[in-house]
This record gives C-alpha cells, sequence and structure tokens, in this order.
C-alpha cells in the first residue's frame, strides 16, 4: 500500500489544474452536459448538411421563397428568445433559492415555449394544407426534419421543464435537483443557438436561393 | 392490432434457419432454467442486472461481445463453405434471400455487436482502474448504456426467429434499402436495433470523456495518463463526434420508410450518395473508434512484458491524437467510385495515405519499447506480435486502396474485403484478446491458462492467413463480394482454401472457450494473491484482484507516468499502513434497475415500430418515460461503505499477499 491519503495532497494553487484529482460533481455534471450538447448539435450539423444539399430539390414543387411566411418566424424567433431571457431569469431565482420568483419564470419561460411550437405548428399545417407536405419533394423532406427536429428539442425541453418545476414543488432545491436545472438552462439556450442557425439558413436563406 | 405481424413472419418453411432458431431459444431457456433451479436469479439481479460498477458492467460487455462473436462466426462459416461449392452450375446450400442476410447480419453483430462492447468493455472495465479512481462520472448512465446495447443484440436476434434480417449489405445503402426496394421489416430490424444500440454508445463516450477529463488521481495530468487511456480519450471523443451522424441518418432514412420522405429515394428529388456520404462521415471514424483502443491495450501489454516503458510515450499521445483528427478527413475513400472528381479523389487519397504516418510511428514505438528489453513471451506479447506483422501488410492493402485509380479496379472486390478483415482481425480482435487475456487475472483473481491461450493464437493467426490472404488474390483475379455463387471454376481452389482458414479460426475460438473452462477449473492453482501477476506499471495492478467495489482505499497519488512502476522502484507498494493512517468510509453510486428497465421498454418499442404495432410502440415509450421519471424522483443515490469494511478488506489482503 504506497497509497497516499488524498488529505495529504498539497494545496490547491501549488499544483496544475490537472493534477488537483477528481473534479467536484457540479464540474463533472456540467462538464458531460455539455458533451451532450455538442453531440446534439453534431445531430443537428448533419441534418443542416442533408437541407443545403436538398434545398434545390424541389421536384416541381413549392419552393422556400414562396412558401415561407418571415413575419410568422420573426414572432417565432422572438418568443424563443424571450424564453431564453426568462430562463435567465429563473437561473438566477434559482441560485437565490427564491421559490415564487423560480415558480413564475418558469411558467413564463414554458408559455413562450409554447408559443414558438404553436406558431410553428400552425406554419407546418398550412404547409401542409397547402400541398407543402414533407412527401412532396426532397426539399420539403430536408425542411420539414431540420425545423421538426428542433421543435421536438423544444418539446421535450417543455417537458423537462414541467418535470423540474414538480421536482423542485416536491424534493426542493437539493443539490442534484440545481445540477439539473443547470443543465435544463443550458440544454434551453442551445436550442436557442440551433434556431439562429435555422432562422439564418433556412429562412433568410430562402430570400436569395 | 398486430401490424405487419402474422404466422407468415415465422420461417417454417427454412429448415436452416429454423434450426438455428430452435438452437438459439433452447440455448436461452437452458440459461434461464439454469438460474431459476439454481436459485441465482436474486443474486444476479442485485449483483450484476442492476449494477452501476464499472467492473461488472465491463465484465458484462465482454461476455455480450463473446457470445455475439459466436453468432458472427456461425454467419463467417456459412459465408464460406457456401462459396467453397457455389463455383460453376453448383448452387450451394443458401438460397440468394437467405446468403444476402447472413452477410449483412455478419457485417453488423461483428462491428456493432462484437467490436463495439469488446472495445467498451475494456474502456469500462480498465480506464478508472487506471485513472486510479473509484468510479466513471455518470455510473447509472454506464448501466443504461450497457442494457440499450443489450437491447439492440436482442432485437438482432430476434429477426432470426420473427420475421428476416437487412439482405441490403451491413450498411444498408439506399435506394435498395428503401420500401420500394426492401418491403420487408429486415431493414427496420437493422435500423431500430442499431438506432437503440447507438444511443447507448453515445452515451458511454460522454461518460468516458467526462471520467478521463475530469476524474483522475490527484497528481495525474495528461502527461502521466496511461497510454491506453489516451487512447480510450480519443475513442470516446470520436464516438460524441460520429454516432451523432449515424443516429440523423438512420432516422432520415426511418422517415424515408415510415412517411414516405424523400432524403434518399430515386424520385422527389431524393439523393442516395448523401446517405453514403453521412454514413462513412460515421463510418471511417467507427474504425478509428475500435482500432485506437486496442492500439492501447497493445502499448500495455508491450510494455508491461518487456519490463520497460513504452518508448516515445508523447509521439505515441501525438500519434494517436493525429489519427483521431485525420479519421474525419477521409470518408470518400469508401466510394471514390461515386464520379467525384480528380481533384476531390486525390484529396482524400492522399489524406488517407497521410493516416499511415502516425501509424507507422506508433509501429516504431512498439517495436523500440521492445528493443533492449526482456520480453516474456506471453500470450498476450504473441497477440501483439501477431497484429504488428498482420496490421503492417493490412495498412499497406489500405495505402494500396487509397489510390484512386487502383481503387476503381478493386472497389466491391474481395480484395477490399481481406484488407478490411485484415485489419479488424490483426488489429482490433486480436487486441481485444490480448487486452482479455492480460485483464482476465485483474478482473477475475486468476490468470487464464497458457497453454491453450497460446494455442488460441495459433489458430487465429493461422487461420487469418489461410482464409484471407486467397481472398486479396481473388480479388485481383475479379470476384466481387458479397456473391452467393460465382461462374469462374479457378476461383474454386482458393475458396476451399479460405474456407479451411475458417475451420482453424473455429479451432482458435475453440480453445478460447477451453481455455476459459480449464482455467475456471484450475484456478486456485491460477490464483493470483498480489493483484500485479505480470509486474504492471500502470494503476490498475496496485489494487487487489479483482478489486473491492471501491477500487481504491484511498486514491493514489500520482507522481509519474506508469505510476505503480515507480510506486513499487520506491518500495512504497509494500508499506502497511502506519499508525496514523485512517480508514474512511467510502461513498459509491447504489445500484439501480433503471438501466434495465428502459431497454426492456427500448425492446418492446422497437420491436413494435418495427412490425408497425402502433398501441405497443406507444405503451413502450411511456413505459421508458415511467422508468426515467421514477428514477428522477431517487434521492438515496448512494451508499457508504463503513471504514471497518475497508480496513478488514485491505488487511485480509496484505495477510494473503504476504503469503
Amino acid at each position: 500500500m504506497s497509497l497516499v491519503d488524498t488529505l495529504t495532497t498539497p494545496a490547491e494553487g501549488d499544483v496544475p489544474l490537472s493534477e488537483r484529482g477528481p473534479a467536484a460533481v457540479d464540474v463533472v455534471v456540467g462538464f458531460g452536459f455539455w458533451l451532450f450538447l455538442l453531440s446534439d448539435i453534431v445531430i443537428f450539423g448533419s441534418l443542416f448538411a442533408a437541407y443545403a444539399v436538398l434545398a434545390g430539390q424541389t421536384d416541381g414543387g413549392p419552393d422556400g421563397q414562396h412558401l415561407f411566411d418571415r413575419a410568422n418566424v420573426l414572432i417565432e424567433t422572438g418568443c424563443l428568445l424571450a424564453s431564453s431571457f426568462t430562463c435567465g431569469l429563473f437561473s438566477l431565482a434559482i441560485e437565490r433559492r427564491a421559490a415564487a420568483a423560480t415558480y413564475l419564470w418558469a411558467a413564463v419561460t414554458f408559455a413562450f415555449g409554447a408559443a414558438f411550437l404553436g406558431l410553428e405548428l400552425s406554419e407546418f399545417i398550412r404547409m401542409i394544407g397547402e400541398g407543402a407536405a414533407p412527401t412532396r419533394s426532397a426539399f420539403l423532406s430536408a425542411f420539414f426534419t431540420l425545423v421538426g427536429t428542433h421543435g421536438l428539442h423544444v418539446t421535450l425541453g417543455l417537458c423537462w421543464l414541467a418535470v423540474m418545476v414538480a421536482q423542485i414543488a416536491t424534493l426542493g432545491f437539493r443539490p442534484h435537483i440545481v445540477r439539473r436545472l443547470f443543465c435544463f438552462s443550458l440544454f434551453w439556450h442551445a436550442l436557442d443557438i440551433v434556431w439562429i442557425g435555422v432562422f439564418t439558413i433556412v429562412y433568410l436563406g430562402a430570400a436569395y436561393a | 392490432m398486430l401490424g405487419k405481424l402474422s404466422w407468415d413472419a415465422i420461417p417454417f418453411d427454412q429448415p436452416i434457419p429454423m434450426a438455428a432458431s430452435l438452437l438459439m431459444i433452447l440455448a436461452i431457456l437452458a440459461v434461464l432454467a439454469t438460474v431459476l433451479l439454481k436459485g441465482w436469479g436474486p443474486y444476479l439481479w442485485r449483483e450484476w442486472i442492476t449494477s452501476v460498477d464499472h467492473k461488472r458492467i465491463g465484465v458484462m460487455y465482454g461476455l455480450l461481445a463473446l457470445v455475439m462473436l459466436l453468432r458472427g462466426f456461425t454467419d463467417a462459416i456459412m459465408m464460406r463453405s457456401q462459396q467453397a461449392l457455389a463455383a460453376g452450375d453448383a448452387r450451394g446450400y443458401l438460397p440468394p434471400e437467405h446468403y444476402d442476410q447472413i452477410f449483412s447480419a455478419h457485417g453488423t453483430i461483428m462491428i456493432f455487436f462484437v467490436a463495439m462492447p469488446f472495445v467498451i468493455g475494456l474502456m469500462n472495465f480498465i480506464v478508472p482502474l487506471q485513472l486510479g479512481v473509484r468510479d466513471v462520472a455518470f455510473p447509472v448512465l454506464n448501466s443504461i448504456s450497457f442494457w440499450l446495447t443489450a437491447a439492440g443484440v436482442l432485437l438482432v436476434n430476434m429477426s432470426l426467429v420473427i420475421g428476416e434480417f437487412a439482405k441490403t449489405g451491413w450498411l444498408v445503402y439506399p435506394p435498395l434499402s428503401e420500401l420500394a426496394y426492401s418491403p420487408g421489416v429486415g431493414v427496420d430490424y437493422y435500423l431500430w436495433a442499431l438506432q437503440i444500440s447507438g444511443a447507448g454508445t453515445l452515451m458511454t463516450g460522454i461518460n468516458f470523456t467526462t471520467t478521463i477529463l475530469k476524474l483522475r488521481a490527484p497528481g495525474m495530468g495528461y502527461g502521466r495518463m496511461p497510454i491506453f487511456c489516451w487512447t480510450a480519450l480519443a475513442s470516446n471523443l470520436l464516438i460524441i463526434a460520429a454516432f451523432p451522424i449515424l443516429t440523423a441518418t438512420f432516422a432520415m432514412l426511418l422517415l424515408d420508410r415510415y412517411l414516405g420522405f424523400h432524403f434518399f429515394t430515386t424520385d422527389g428529388g431524393g439523393n442516395a450518395m448523401m446517405y453514403i456520404n453521412l454514413i462513412w462521415a460515421w463510418g471511417h471514424p467507427e474504425v478509428y473508434i475500435l482500432i485506437l483502443p486496442a492500439f492501447g491495450v497493445y502499448s500495455e501489454v508491450i510494455s508491461t512484458f518487456s519490463g520497460k516503458a513504452l518508448f516515445g510515450y508523447r509521439s505515441m499521445v501525438v500519434a494517436t491524437m493525429a489519427i483521431c483528427m485525420l479519421s474525419f478527413m477521409v470518408w470518400l475513400h469508401h466510394f471514390f467510385t461515386m464520379g467525384a472528381g480528380g481533384d476531390v479523389n486525390g484529396v482524400f487519397g492522399i489524406a488517407t495515405m497521410i493516416i499511415a504516418v502516425p501509424t507507422g510511428v506508433k509501429i516504431f514505438n512498439w517495436l523500440f519499447t521492445m528493443f533492449g528489453g526482456r520480453v516474456r513471451f506471453t500470450s498476450p506479447i504473441l497477440w501483439s506480435l501477431g497484429f504488428m506483422c498482420t496490421f503492417v501488410i493490412g495498412g499497406m492493402t489500405g495505402v494500396l486502396l487509397a489510390v484512386p485509380p487502383a481503387d476503381f479496379v478493386l472497389h466491391n472486390s474481395l480484395f477490399l474485403i481481406a484488407h478490411f478483415h485484415n485489419v479488424i482481425i490483426g488489429g482490433v480482435l486480436f487486441g481485444a484478446f490480448a487486452g482479455y487475456t492480460y485483464w482476465f487475472p485483474k478482473a477475475f483473481g486468476f490468470t487464464l491458462d497458457e497453454r491453450y491461450g497460446k494455442a488460441a493464437f495459433w489458430f487465429w493467426l493461422i487461420g487469418f492467413y489461410l482464409a484471407f490472404m486467397p481472398l486479396y488474390l481473388l480479388g485481383l483475379m475479379g470476384a466481387t463480394r458479397r456473391m452467393q455463387h460465382y461462374p469462374e471454376t479457378d476461383w474454386q481452389p482458393l475458396m476451399i482454401v479460405a474456407m479451411i482458414g475458417a475451420l482453424f479460426i473455429l479451432a482458435g475460438i475453440l480453445c478460447i472457450a477451453l481455455q476459459l473452462y480449464v482455467s475456471i477449473r484450475n484456478r486456485v492453482a491460477l490464483r493470483d494473491r498480489t493483484g500485479d501477476p505480470w509486474n504492471g506499471r500502470t494503476l490498475e495492478w496496485s489494487t487487489a484482484s479483482p478489486p473491492p467495489p471501491w477500487n481504491f482505499a484511498f486514491l493514489p497519488h500520482v507522481q509519474a507516468p506508469d505510476a505503480w512502476w515507480r510506486m513499487k522502484q520506491a518500495g512504497q507498494h509494500t508499506s502497511v499502513p502506519g499508525a496514523e493512517r485512517q480508514w474512511h468510509a467510502i461513498t459509491l453510486p447504489r445500484n439501480s434497475p433503471v438501466g434495465f428497465f428502459i431497454s426492456f421498454f427500448a425492446v418492446i418499442s422497437g420491436f413494435a415500430l418495427i412490425w408497425h404495432i402502433w398501441w405497443m410502440a406507444i405503451i413502450g415509450i411511456a413505459g421508458m418515460a415511467a422508468s426515467g421519471l421514477v428514477h428522477a424522483w431517487r434521492i438515496d443515490s448512494e451508499i457508504e461503505i463503513p471504514a471497518e469494511e475497508v480496513a478488514a478488506f485491505e488487511q485480509a489482503r496484505q495477510r494473503s499477499a504476504a503469503t
């Protein structure tokens, strides 16, 4: 047994970060979740690539320039960005362990997210009604899959938010609950970043196609 | 009510699949009956199925890989015997629709359910021990990963009994895999099995990257990390970057097949070549996900059995990370014949050849590690030497295939088949066996029988050369891959040689099975009391064999690469804890059945989606969500091992090692 007790490790500051031993659980969880987000972004990257390849393949059907209602999309974007801002306020409330403010900002975040989702769904329904269903052409398959995958993420995010509110209500601000809330806010902000890509490449891009 | 499922799904009229299915069902029933009769159920549930201990999970991955190796090899020997027979006017004994399923299943099983679980199993077992820590970053997630892989295995094996497997080759290229040309459930079995197990693999990648970057013993800076951990890091980074592409690509194909989308279809503006690009953007990194940890195993084995530190540790790390990066820049060499043009093919051809440079660095590092060392010729080092000779040949044929004009001739020929079996058997599988033999005593507390181990090596090595060198020649003679029969009777002698090679490999597999049996029988004589049977260099050898659930009573303090070797040189390994040393209680993650339940419902939803039984799919998905939610409300996620128990274990170990 050579194994030196961790208590005898030199004080922090004397040793480089990489030699200080296992990181704290908050760091580990946050880091792992960042890696998950990166992998999720690779999924979106593949879907973006597919969209870029297939964007011109309308098979004689409608193209983006005639289909997209950019005013509607701008409102959608506003809702999602606003929900990201209120998600930040949600995080600040959690940091203060202020239950009432936490519930309030959770509800506002949820409402903005749900509004985004409602607008997106109404756009999808309108398009399908106009004969621009995903089965019409490769362009529409790629469009519905890319935007729909983002929408699916928002849906799962809303479910997650609801579960987290229930967790705060039943379990309180325990350390592992706070860590999950931190991961949720990372997830929610990441969805904004992806949406900026969707807005730019899909909706603004269609104007120049 | 039952979607596409009916009694027609069971192949009553085909004797071979029926016999294989019955055999498989009987084997499963026999295992279940034994477990029930002997009353092992509660033990298995408590200690294995719900275990979140990385060592237990690693062992289960290894067992899964060995069992699936038998299944994949059965497919292999059927193909070799079919091709040995079906020359000229002969048609062999396997009809085309069955033969096509066999080669598709062989590739799928060998890559996803043998090589991957074997490599991930080794990483699971060894990485935390080498890092000097008590578990991975996310132990419950680790259990979920394993059970999702097992769920994929179960679905692939169900296809043997109920329905059919893909007849499209192991990467289900469209348009053949589209609904118009593959209306059966085979491609759906493939896609859902791999979506489910792929999700597990992605979680493994996140888990191990976090573990290696954030959880290391005090003092273990990056320059002191064992080389196997470096290769595991590279492999898991590749998993994070590559597996999401696989998930997205399969999702697109599923949308084509289930909802009539037009990603890869021949009509509606779809683009099948996009699938080929995307699948290889995953597929090429995938081969490095497999080979890099094998390189790590060879590095550990060669260093230990040469009694020397690894030559050029830093260059080995740089070479590993260089291969990690380059692996993403060469995917197009899998389809030079796409017609991307001379410039594009040239760039990808040269990028491919550049990979030979860091690989060559590694080969020389291993040679110089042995040079001047006192090499002990145990079976792990035989596997390593066999690898070095074989892999160099496979690497050179790879460089040959990287020349686009040569590839136009050899594309889709048996030359290609010979090349990738050369690197995967000679590289990944030999590495897996080297690691299995090397670390077996750490996992079970006794070494493996050397006579059978060496016999297994020689049978595998000779069998490999007999089975695949003829395929190189046949490829040059114009034989294409995936032939159910061929008109050229001139090819038959070489096909028969290849068949004999497969029989040698069968003997090698039998030796591995016998080795396990004989070693378990002689386990008292083969017992490892020291925890360090090979005079090892890294931290896994500093703890008991098998290690206690907490791995280390005290986290080791690392002062150099080869930390354990340094401790032994400094005489620190024998020091009995002094009076000033306080034993501490140790906190460990509590077992959880969530992985088992999620995967149980994943099998149900996968099966339901394959057969279009929508109500059952909803039940499966709801079951997965419910399992996750129940787990989310768990509070007591840790158990505490009292200090007395730790002290009692360590003191007993000291006494045992002293005798």
